[in-house]
């Protein structure tokens, strides 16, 4: 039995359809806890005040929009390699999520940065970088979009996905080198080193990573079956237009 | 290959062939930024690297689309991927007449947009070298870009979308190189780094293009 198996679409339907209720199960248990538990349930910061408490939903969506394209560079290599089709299907159902994971995380970065740095919007190498990658998601689904025969679209995006990723890697050292820095460092994985974060955020807050990680399957897992059933959708139209 | 370079340069060079667009655009960019933030020299020798590598960038952007579409339109490039030459050398000769077309007239007529723009003494020199290592990057760049697009009917937007995020790096090295060069920092760093950039687009973005053609000629 190898993973393999699991490419076929009709197995793939099968198994994601007892899956995915967990899932969204999952998701909605940990993402209500979290968030609730980071809102409500923790003390203001000594200098941030209530603001600090954007980073529930900042730093996991942050964290998934770069997750989510390294998520699709695995499924292009996948569908160039060994040619399933589930795998560019899923490439391009999760490239709208990624997207929308960029453009929270520079929102949710600006509504903290107004009134802490005194500004929505600094030139910084990392909300530069993101930038970019918001730029990259937008030509990638374009090119999805595009495209009309399906098997060409995946290919050519699969290819773009490919050299795209190098390009936004170059970028973001690009922009470093470019330009100081106004954000913070990362202090999650500080823990136990010198200024960590303190454990009544880390703690909800790693549970709201969690939630955004089971969000982000989900929507995938919900989205890749509906560009199944669209494609045999279109497969039976097509048949149809034969008889 | 030569006999295929010297055919690309014929066409762009005769009637039609858009030679000479990327330039005046290039001039026309030139002549609006000051119209545009105002005369003082002060600030114009501020901005004038980044706006010479800007539109030098948007100047190469017009013509890419030309790379392979005439070519897919009228069948010759099939010919072209039947043909002994492997479908990464065309790539790689049709992106270097587009450089000889676009970046290398732009490099030479650079310093001349620079006294418009107020660029310091120290930087022209900079700028040409800049120019003449970044440009080629560009060039191979794009026609990896006009490579994916080539079926696409009204592709040029989508080209320019898809081109512009993976512009990033040479842009930033190589205005950054005139930057420091018109100050006179340390400019050879990002030069450098620029010439990296120009290095690895132009040994391995040709055979990421021949796959995007290959996909588009199925």
């Amino acid at each position: 039995m190898s993973v393999w198996e699991y490419a076929n679409p009709k197995r793939f339907m099968q198994v994601s359809a007892r899956v995915l209720p967990v899932v969204v199960g999952l998701t909605v248990v940990s993402l209500v806890t979290g968030l609730i538990w980071g809102f409500f349930f923790t003390p203001d910061d000594f200098r941030q005040g209530s603001t600090v408490k954007i980073i529930f939903l900042h730093v996991p969506t942050a964290m998934m929009a770069i997750n989510a394209w390294v998520m699709m560079l695995v499924a292009s290599l996948i569908w160039l390699i060994r040619r399933h089709h589930v795998s560019a299907l899923a490439a391009k159902a999760a490239a709208p999520v990624g997207l929308t994971f960029t453009l929270i995380a520079l929102v949710t970065g600006a509504l903290w940065g107004q009134p802490m740095w005194g500004t929505w919007w600094a030139w910084d190498p990392r909300l530069t970088a993101f930038l970019i990658l918001a730029l990259f998601y937008l030509g990638y689904i374009a090119l999805w979009q595009a495209v009309d025969d399906p098997d060409t679209a995946a290919d050519l995006t699969a290819v773009l996905c490919m050299v795209g990723s190098v390009f936004a890697v170059l970028s973001r050292y690009a922009v470093k080198f470019w330009n100081q820095g106004l954000h913070q460092d990362s202090t999650i994985l500080k823990v136990g080193e010198k200024d960590p974060i303190d454990v009544a955020y880390y703690v909800p807050l790693v549970v709201c990573i969690l939630g955004f990680v089971l969000l982000f399957v989900a929507l995938v897992l919900m989205r890749t079956r509906t560009e199944i059933r669209a494609r045999r959708l279109s497969a039976l139209l097509a048949q149809e237009r034969l008889a | 290959m030569n006999a295929l370079l010297i055919r690309d340069l014929r066409l762009a060079f005769r009637a039609g062939g858009g030679f000479g667009l990327g330039l005046a655009f290039f001039l026309l960019v030139a002549v609006l930024v000051p119209l545009g933030v105002g005369p003082e020299p002060a600030t114009l020798a501020k901005i004038a690297p980044g706006i010479l590598w800007v539109g030098a960038l948007l100047a190469c952007l017009l013509s890419l689309d030309r790379i392979f579409a005439l070519d897919f339109e009228d069948g010759s490039l099939d010919l072209l991927a039947t043909s002994p030459i492997p479908l990464e050398g065309v790539v790689a000769v049709k992106a270097l007449a587009h450089w000889l077309v676009t970046g290398l007239p732009l490099t030479l007529c650079a310093p001349m947009l620079g006294v418009l723009l107020n660029l310091p003494g120290p930087g022209y020199l900079w700028l040409v070298v800049s120019l003449a290592a970044g440009t080629p990057a560009l060039s191979v760049i794009g026609a990896f870009g006009a490579a994916l697009t080539v079926g696409i009917k009204r592709g040029g937007l989508l080209l320019s979308l898809l081109v512009l995020p993976l512009y990033v790096p040479t842009l930033i090295f190589g205005a950054e190189v005139v930057k420091r060069g018109a100050t006179g920092a340390e400019a050879l760093v990002p030069l450098l780094l620029l010439a990296g950039i120009t290095a690895g687009a132009v040994a391995l973005l040709p055979f990421a293009a021949a796959a995007a053609l290959r996909v588009n000629l199925r």
